[in-house]
């Protein structure tokens, strides 16, 4: 019997983007991170080059954050006030980048002066060699004050910076253009808006090859699915030569996932769900490796066994 | 979808003059302005300009190869003018057009083969023009047949099944939508699908307007390329509008600017 040839051929490619840079490049950085490139659909190597793995960035807050549970705050009980030493313990999990995520800087999160965020920012940009996310607070007003500090205190990082949004997105755009770092576009679950915010920072001149697209991400059971179709139809499009579409993709599973109520409840609030433990830890791992099927580039995650096993799955896969 | 820009045609007055005084000027103003526009091929028929038409054909070519590097698409009935343009041709190129005899069909695909080009055939043959649907699918087919014969990529090939003004015949756009389904079948993959649409509206008022109109009733019903006014910016529009709605593009506010880029 004949076997069909299922083979496609895809006429587009999803762009390249590096963050970080070395001495040599005009940063600090012992090593840069590059990710996109694919020209077939996520680990289908038969069908072209998936490109660059998806890399792992985990995340670190300017401030503690609240409602951490047990077995995620656990590893990081002792660095949990220290950025920096927060990054180098991430560094030793594994973590291929840093996302330093400023929720201290929101009114009604510590409202952190630019000052002192510039100086978590520099501590962290020395304690690890590793390039490194910085992310608003999605507060525009604070993000419009702070970021542009922050950007320039970064400057020849090549730090990727988030984010942009439809409604604000010109203050964080000129200065990531201003200061030579990649950008992330952002969207609230809907691609037709995450088109378009592509199509209003390249409109300002920023360079399609330094963005990285990024959707709401949903947690297992939490709205995975219109994630998971989202980024899906955005890669077949970008593969079909959208150019607009044709973004590395970074997805936030770490936050979202242990925000869900099976991370959360303790083994006597949910005796039947088994250990709490392991749950959610799992809970990471499956959110992150079926989003990884979807099309995504960078996996924003926060607990470290979560993060081996979805190393070694990627490992597994390519 | 595919355009051909029509107006480097010596049909129209100013490309005439400029062929008659071999004035580049003109030339290259309409193939940038057209490219502006978004066209994929500039087509280049000299008319009845010339007295000597492969020479014609050479030095528009060759004019518009000095001003972009748009692919050009040489439209001639006559082998020897489409020969002489394809001496000159730089970049991708599209021959425009064959006709559906078998033989003709053979000389045409070696042809497109040696220059790797694109090739339209018309669905129309010695006995002329058919007046029905079923033999200009018939055609199609034999067209289809002959790239496979001649392995030429049906990627390469549209099938031009030949629109008629409105006053020539007014049942006709209606049954060219049910050519236009029943080409998409006659392989898999299917030849692109193309029409002169201007062709529609000859002879009438609305010019604009009929065109567009037809413009996206064709595109649903599986037409992907014509031959076309590109600097009408309503009509360039309603192309990318109506591949919009049938999802060929994902929306967003900017989509018509999104299409140009």
């Amino acid at each position: 019997m004949e076997i069909a040839n299922v083979v496609d051929k895809w006429s587009g490619n999803v762009k390249e983007v590096t963050i970080g840079a070395t001495k040599d490049e005009g940063g600090t950085r012992g090593k840069t991170v590059t990710i996109g490139g694919a020209n077939c659909i996520p680990f289908m190597d038969f069908d072209g080059s998936p490109g660059h793995k998806p890399a792992i960035a985990m995340d670190v807050y300017d401030t503690p954050p609240e409602e951490w549970p047990e077995p995620l705050l656990k590893h990081y009980a002792d660095v949990i006030d220290n950025p920096a030493n927060w990054a180098k313990k991430c560094a030793e999990f594994g973590a291929d980048l840093i996302c330093l995520k400023l929720d201290g800087i929101h009114p009604d999160k510590g409202n952190r002066s630019a000052d002192e965020t510039v100086s978590t920012v520099k501590s962290i940009l020395e304690a690890v060699d590793i390039p490194l996310i910085i992310w608003g607070c999605e507060n525009d007003e604070r993000d419009n004050e702070i970021m542009p500090k922050v950007s320039e205190a970064a400057k020849g990082e090549k730090c990727l910076l988030g984010g942009a949004t439809q409604e604000n997105y010109k203050t964080i755009t000129a200065v990531s253009l201003a200061d030579g770092h990649n950008l992330i576009t952002q969207a609230p679950v809907d691609i037709n808006i995450g088109k378009q915010i592509n199509i209003l920072v390249t409109d300002l001149g920023f360079p399609t090859d330094r963005i990285v697209m990024f959707q709401t991400t949903g947690a297992l059971g939490y709205g995975i699915e219109y994630c998971y179709s989202i980024h899906e139809r955005g890669r077949m499009a970008a593969l079909s030569g959208d150019h607009q579409m044709a973004t590395p993709v970074i997805c936030d599973v770490g936050h979202e996932a242990w925000r869900a109520k099976e991370a959360k409840a303790s083994d006597s609030e949910a005796p039947q769900w088994g250990s709490f433990a392991d749950r959610g830890i799992m809970w990471e791992a499956i959110t992150a490796t079926t989003l990884m099927q979807s099309g995504v580039d960078i996996i924003r995650m926060n607990h470290p066994e979560a993060v081996s096993i979805v190393k070694k799955h990627i490992e597994n896969l390519t | 979808m595919i355009t051909l820009a029509e107006r480097i045609n010596g049909q129209f007055l100013d490309v005439k003059k400029a062929i008659k005084e071999r004035d580049p000027s003109v030339i290259h103003e309409l193939a940038k302005k057209q490219t502006e526009a978004g066209a994929t091929y500039l087509d280049i028929n000299v008319g009845t300009a010339a007295a000597d038409q492969e020479d014609a054909m050479k030095w528009l070519v060759e004019s518009t190869q000095e001003a972009v590097k748009t692919p050009i698409a040489i439209d001639s009935q006559k082998l020897s003018v489409i020969k002489a343009g394809l001496e000159v041709i730089k970049n991708d190129v599209m021959i425009n057009s064959a006709q559906g005899d078998p033989e003709v069909l053979d000389t045409y695909m070696q042809l497109a083969k040696e220059h790797n080009a694109a090739l339209i055939c018309l669905t129309m043959n010695k006995e002329g023009i058919p007046q029905n649907v079923d033999t200009r699918i018939e055609i199609a087919a034999e067209i289809a047949g002959k790239a496979l014969e001649h392995d030429v990529d049906m990627d390469k090939i549209f099938i031009d099944p030949i629109l008629f003004s409105i006053p020539v015949d007014q049942k006709q756009p209606a049954y060219m939508l049910e050519v236009f389904n029943q080409i998409k079948l006659i392989s898999d993959p299917s030849p692109h699908i193309t029409v002169g649409l201007s062709n529609l509206a000859q002879g009438t008022q609305e010019k604009s307007l009929i065109c567009r109109t037809f413009l996206t009733m064709a595109i649903a019903a599986g037409m992907d390329t014509a031959l076309m006014d590109v600097l009408d910016t309503e009509l360039m529009d309603a192309a990318i509008c109506a591949e919009m709605l049938l999802n060929k593009q994902i929306y967003s506010d900017s989509f018509l600017k999104a299409a140009r880029a």
